[in-house]
């Protein structure tokens, strides 16, 4: 997922006016996050297990970090269309990214055959 | 194709080696039949005469006049020489045409049974298809596969109205395919009712904008002159798909002497393909040895395997990256030179070959919904990048449909066809070369090779995601497929819908006919047909045929699975079967966003008039009901490489095989 720094910058501040805190993932759920990443259209681009490919950046493993991923999410002006709250709700999102983390590392590609 | 022997006919006729003898005695007899109903026509004339008084103040109508006013229109078809439709046969056997993919249609019914009866149904070898655009879009990927072009007969209007989406996707792909259509214009004695719904004035105006030439013969010599015309042009790059409108009645018609003879058939000749402009070849080189950091992008460069031989030597004497778009394989995968889109952004020279879009190559569009909702364009190159393009297409461009794309500004641009141009570029830039550059130049080698051996470990990492995932991956989809098939002499003939380019990426494409590209003009339906065509090339060549079939596409017709069954065409169809029109699921996604609105799924995944579920379709069952050995659903990635191997073994025993996998969407 790519981010102008500018537009990271602004999302970041943006968030932190509004008093929006976003960092409680205490009460986030895997699988509620499973739901609404398929009932809000991130297959689509990323996957089903947010793998990528050529019409969505990889989101896992190693998923950036919820601040980032809430500014992105909202904000972004790339090729992804933005998610407002209306279309997201913010546990929502806090549970996409819940899921998004549980999802394990997959195999090394050194590790398979196919691909050497 | 075999030569055909010179006749001792004017320079002008040069025509090729045809039946002349057996001509000759039929076209007595026909003279014979003229006399006879001409003077029959008299007779009937003197009747009228003296049964009625006579009528000074106007002419006696002329012996044919009569006949068309008061006799029956005879069946020209029966008894009255050689029918126009052998000859026709003869003009299409001179061009060693392999096969006719067709539907069959009562507007070339005499061309038809010509075909099968007095043309032996050899060369061409009608292949019954049960859809205008299967049968087109076969003659799209036997061309790819083959060098050769096919010729297809449509009925006129609505069988060409089926077939245009195939003729525009051959346009855009730069592919020849010959179109015949059937019509019947006289209208005063064509039958009424369906054939004349069938019938129009022009047939050819349909499909106009999207062929490189058409006509309507009016004769049978006419015929002989426009057929290998057509040839002719369609064969002469830039290649594309040519158009004759073959009335009815000139099917029926017996042979007639043409200025005193027997009507002949042109002896084909190719014409040469249009090279570079000398001064603008040395230009060219000159700034690409001058360059610090020049990249060569490719798209449709490479006609034939020699075109791969020549862009290596190009890229070499450089040491320049390549990048393929893909609408051939251009370039080795397996070269270190080879890299990806991305390549372009630091060069200071870029040369484009062929390229069905320069604007885009250099620049980047995004659906963003700024401007208005039009989204937003930036550059992917320095200001200061000299662009140098060799592009046969700059001869051929039409004003109604858009695929000349985007304007962009070149430096240097020669409206010449690459690959033959390559030779001469390659020799002006070894003359161009200064010594002092040759040191530079290695070490920009030895960089890129680096740069692709991380490359390659980018692609792998990002292959292994989700690698034991249900629905299957589709880098493990294609990789799976590749270990079955990569001890064969394999052939990539089609990969419709997206499966992230993984086949490009991964696969060690090195000969030109690992892989053949896309449609062209992305019309969704191109991938069954053009599949089942260029297996049939490759079934005749000995190699092995494998496509990734999306589910969107081979809905469009898929009765041309039954085709593929009848003429025992093997091809391994492994399905990337994501259960939407995936490209869509994303427009009607980005749209609701942008517009605030959640967007309405209606108990699909998809939006709503997106999804192809609820319930799925039993794509191997579709493909056994129509003769081919099919196995799935599968969605345990685990179950793929033993599917894969029965699948195999049956290709490999002459019939085509499908697997109906369930996958990612990309």
């Amino acid at each position: 997922m790519k981010l102008h720094p500018i537009n990271i910058i602004t999302a970041l501040s943006l968030l932190a006016f509004s008093g929006f805190t976003l960092a409680q993932t205490s009460n986030s759920s895997t699988e509620k996050g499973k739901q609404a990443y398929v009932k809000n259209g991130c297959w689509q681009c990323h996957g089903f297990v947010g793998q990528g490919g050529i019409a969505g950046a990889k989101l896992a493993p190693d998923t950036k970090p919820i601040e980032y991923f809430q500014a992105f999410v909202r904000h972004t002006n790339g090729p992804m269309p933005p998610y407002t709250e209306k279309i997201l709700s913010n546990q929502d999102l806090i549970d996409i990214h819940a899921y998004l983390k549980s999802i394990p590392k997959g195999p090394d590609y050194k590790t398979l055959p196919l691909l050497n | 194709m075999t030569e055909p022997k010179q006749q001792g006919h004017s320079p002008e006729s040069r025509s090729t080696d045809v039946p002349l003898a057996r001509r000759g005695f039929l076209g007595g007899v026909l003279a014979s039949g003229a006399a006879v109903a001409s003077a029959a026509a008299s007779l009937a004339t003197s009747s009228a005469h003296a049964a009625e008084p006579a009528k000074p103040s106007a002419l006696p109508p002329s012996a044919k006049g009569a006949q068309a006013e008061t006799g029956i229109p005879p069946d020209l078809g029966h008894g009255q020489g050689m029918p126009g439709s052998d000859f026709m046969v003869d003009v299409i056997k001179s061009l060693d045409i392999k096969y006719l993919p067709s539907n069959c249609a009562s507007s070339f019914r005499a061309l038809h049974e010509s075909l099968i009866d007095y043309g032996g149904n050899t060369k061409p070898e009608f292949l019954t298809c049960m859809h205008e655009e299967s049968a087109v879009a076969m003659g799209h990927g036997y061309f790819k596969a083959s060098g050769k072009p096919l010729l297809t007969l449509c009925h006129g209007t609505v069988g060409l109205q089926h077939a245009s989406m195939a003729i525009y996707n051959a346009w855009c792909d730069r592919v020849p395919v010959i179109v015949v259509g059937g019509n019947d214009l006289d209208a005063a004695y064509r039958p009424p009712g369906v054939p004349t719904f069938h019938a129009a004035q022009d047939i050819n105006a349909m499909v106009r904008d999207y062929t490189k030439w058409d006509d309507t013969p009016v004769s049978l010599q006419h015929f002989s002159q426009s057929f290998v015309r057509a040839y002719k042009i369609a064969m002469t790059p830039p290649y594309g798909p040519v158009a004759i409108s073959l009335d009815a009645a000139l099917q029926m018609a017996p042979l007639h002497l043409h200025e005193g003879k027997m009507p002949y058939i042109p002896k084909y000749i190719p014409t040469s393909p249009p090279q570079g402009d000398s001064g603008a070849v040395k230009e060219a080189a000159k700034m690409l040895v001058q360059a610090n950091n020049p990249v060569i992008v490719v798209d449709r460069a490479a006609r034939t395997p020699e075109g791969v031989g020549l862009l290596v030597q190009l890229a070499e004497l450089l040491q320049a990256k390549v990048i393929d778009q893909g609408s051939r394989m251009n370039f080795p995968k397996t070269h270190y030179l080879s890299a990806p889109a991305t390549a372009i952004a630091n060069a200071d020279v870029i040369i484009g070959l062929e390229l069905s879009d320069f604007w885009a190559t250099v620049n980047a569009y995004t659906d963003n919904n700024s401007n208005d909702g039009h989204g937003t364009n930036a550059s992917r190159i320095n200001p200061q990048t000299k662009l140098i393009s060799i592009n046969s297409v700059d001869l051929l461009t039409k004003s109604n449909y858009q695929d000349f794309q985007r304007f962009q500004v070149v430096d240097v641009q020669m409206a010449a066809d690459a690959q033959t141009t390559l030779p001469s570029l390659i020799e002006a830039v070894r003359s161009a070369m200064p010594a002092d550059k040759k040191d530079l130049i290695a070490k920009r080698g030895e960089l890129q090779r680096k740069a692709y051996e991380e490359d390659k470990v980018r692609n792998r990492t990002a292959a292994a995601l989700g690698w034991n995932e249900s629905p299957i991956s589709t880098a493990r989809l294609v990789m799976e497929t590749f270990a079955a098939v990569k001890n064969e002499d394999w052939a990539l003939v089609a990969s419709e819908g997206n499966v992230s380019n993984w086949p490009t990426r991964l696969w060690p494409m090195e000969k030109h006919h690992h892989w053949l590209g896309r449609s062209g003009g992305y019309g969704v339906g191109y991938g069954a047909p053009a599949s089942i065509g260029a297996a049939l090339a490759n079934r005749d060549l000995g190699r092995f045929s494998v496509s990734i079939q999306s589910d969107g596409d081979l809905m469009y017709a898929p009765g041309v699975l039954w085709t593929a069954a009848k003429h025992k065409i093997p091809l391994l169809s492994v399905m990337h079967n994501n259960r939407g029109y995936h490209q869509e699921v994303m427009h009607v996604q980005r749209l609701a966003n942008f517009r605030n609105r959640k967007v309405n799924l209606d108990g699909d995944m998809g939006p709503v008039g997106t999804s192809i579920e609820n319930p799925d379709i039993q794509y191997h069952e579709l493909a056994k009901s129509m003769g081919w050995w099919a196995k799935g659903p599968i969605k345990d990635p685990a179950q793929l490489a033993s599917a894969l191997k029965e699948a195999v073994a049956v290709v490999k025993s002459g019939h085509p095989a499908l697997l109906n996998v369930w996958t990612q969407p990309r």
